[in-house]
């Protein structure tokens, strides 16, 4: 069924009786073209791409879970192109010209919305490194505004200018950046992947990795043995667990990012604010709840929640940013696994066994990622050569010294 | 969180932090680069389960300390000071 606003009003004045399930739940063939590991974001862009672009239809997603319950419905669903690094760069651009096109693309309301996103800085220093980065994203043809303070003030009036400890100088303004209803997208990207025949397969657990003479020849699940051509690992947080089963280390360590959201308030915050001298971002869901975070845990874990000191840090954050909050009744809330790579940057790339990808290390930055990601490995996927957009997220370039390191801190664990 | 310090005593783990995987505990001697620099930096186990780890009680006795933890319950099951693991006193 195609979505309209014609099927709503149709639909509406019938019961609502007419509405079908947007995807079917088959069981799993005896053998696949390709198998994609993980029916999370990534993992179904990826089916949905490869189907779409690459004319493969015969592909099963497995998923432990069910479709959508991991980090794509544990992030809190900014969507930005702002990165200064060359490569990174090409590649969050071309996610966010995904974005913009995706509900046409999917037929389905992802609720993307570009209310454009703040990054404060409180420095002289900061100032140079933003206009910088501001050079860097209107180099790669986005979008990038350079605000002093008094731009920020007729933007934000309610931020707490005059703090002694991180005063505010000003801005970088990136107005494509926004946010984006973060179930809709694993949703969305279900249902188109579905609707050109990809079996997406719930509740299975891939528990091993066929190999022999150095070339992948499927998988065993909870649902039995399933033989597949090429096999695409897209675990996130479990990227470890996953490569391990093909006898790989990966140069990630799983850590956790905690997220909080309040009762539903009247709207109060436009866009997107980042507040990276106190560890601390925020914008306002359209359902009126402030949804903001701050830095992960440090320590790995795989325990989907986090620990109090750290909620605390993000807490006390806000409230010197925006004392205003300090009312605001907090609802919930949770913790995310994030697929920690040694850089920073992630891994979309093939392995040493023939026929096996890798899709992984995508840090805290996976969700506005989720477009690119799936059409870049979907690219490498059906052709075996990276997507220009990707050439140089690769797994070698550790032990390279290609590193790819975002925030210039080195390329080391606990260190971003 | 809660970590008992072989020195302290059991201590909010606010006063500690975590440095990552204990693979930090042995450097590679190599001058040069080479594969177990690319072990000591970048690649991990990972494990969803029992791990050890490093970690720097800054806020007390500023010893370096081997933590053996549950990385799914979060449980902290052994604390021993670092330097007595590498002399082999643990």
């Amino acid at each position: 069924m195609r979505y309209s606003g014609w099927q709503v009003i149709k639909q509406g004045l019938s019961g609502n009786r007419g509405w079908k399930p947007a995807w079917r739940d088959p069981a799993p063939k005896a053998e696949y073209d390709v198998v994609i590991i993980g029916g999370g974001g990534h993992g179904l862009a990826t089916a949905y791409y490869l189907a779409k672009e690459h004319g493969l239809t015969n592909i099963a997603v497995l998923e432990k879970g069910y479709l959508g319950g991991g980090n794509v419905g544990r992030n809190t669903t900014i969507v930005r192109a702002n990165y200064g690094l060359e490569g990174n760069s090409q590649f969050y651009s071309h996610s966010l010209k995904l974005w913009e096109g995706l509900e046409q693309d999917l037929n389905y309301n992802v609720m993307h919305s570009q209310r454009g996103i703040v990054n404060l800085f409180h420095s002289d220093g900061q100032r140079d490194a933003y206009a910088r980065r501001g050079n860097m994203m209107m180099a790669q043809g986005d979008d990038a505004i350079l605000l002093d303070r008094d731009g920020c003030r007729k933007l934000m009036p309610f931020l707490d200018y005059d703090q002694t400890r991180f005063p505010i100088f000003g801005g970088l303004y990136h107005k494509r950046g926004g946010t984006a209803r973060h179930d809709a997208v694993a949703w969305g990207y279900a249902r188109g992947a579905d609707q050109r025949g990809v079996d997406l397969i719930q509740k299975c657990e891939v528990t091993g990795i066929d190999v022999e003479n150095g070339k992948v020849t499927g998988v065993q699940t909870t649902r039995g043995a399933i033989r597949a051509k090429k096999v695409a690992m897209c675990a996130a947080g479990r990227s470890g667990q996953v490569a391990a089963m093909a006898g790989m280390r990966l140069p990630i360590e799983s850590t956790v990012l905690q997220a909080f959201v309040t009762e539903g308030l009247k709207p109060v915050i436009d866009n997107v604010i980042t507040y990276g001298m106190g560890h601390f971002y925020i914008s306002q869901s359209d359902k009126g709840g402030l949804v903001f975070g701050g830095d992960i845990d440090f320590y790995a874990s795989y325990a989907s929640r986090g620990n109090l000191p750290m909620m605390e840090h993000v807490m006390e954050a806000g409230m010197t940013l925006m004392p205003m909050i300090g009312k605001a009744k907090l609802l919930r809330s949770w913790g995310g696994i994030m697929d920690m790579s040694s850089d920073g940057s992630p891994i979309i790339d093939k392995t040493h066994i023939d026929g096996l990808y890798v899709n992984a290390g995508w840090c805290y930055g996976g969700f506005k990622a989720t477009p690119a990601s799936g059409h870049c490995y979907a690219h490498l996927i059906a052709t075996d050569r990276p997507h220009e957009a990707a050439t140089r997220h690769r797994l070698d370039r550790f032990n390279t010294g290609r590193i790819m390191d975002e925030e210039s801190k080195g390329s080391q664990h606990n260190l971003h | 969180m809660r970590i008992k310090c072989p020195l302290c005593g059991d201590r909010d783990s606010r006063e500690f932090t975590p440095m990552g995987h204990e693979t930090y505990m042995n450097r590679p001697d190599d001058e040069g680069w080479s594969p177990a620099w690319d072990n000591y930096l970048h690649l991990r186990d990972n494990p969803a389960g029992i791990t050890r780890e490093m970690w720097y009680h800054g806020a007390g006795c500023t010893s370096w300390l081997r933590v053996e933890r549950d990385t799914v319950t979060h449980d902290i099951l052994r604390v021993e000071l670092a330097v007595d693991v590498k002399r082999g006193n643990a």
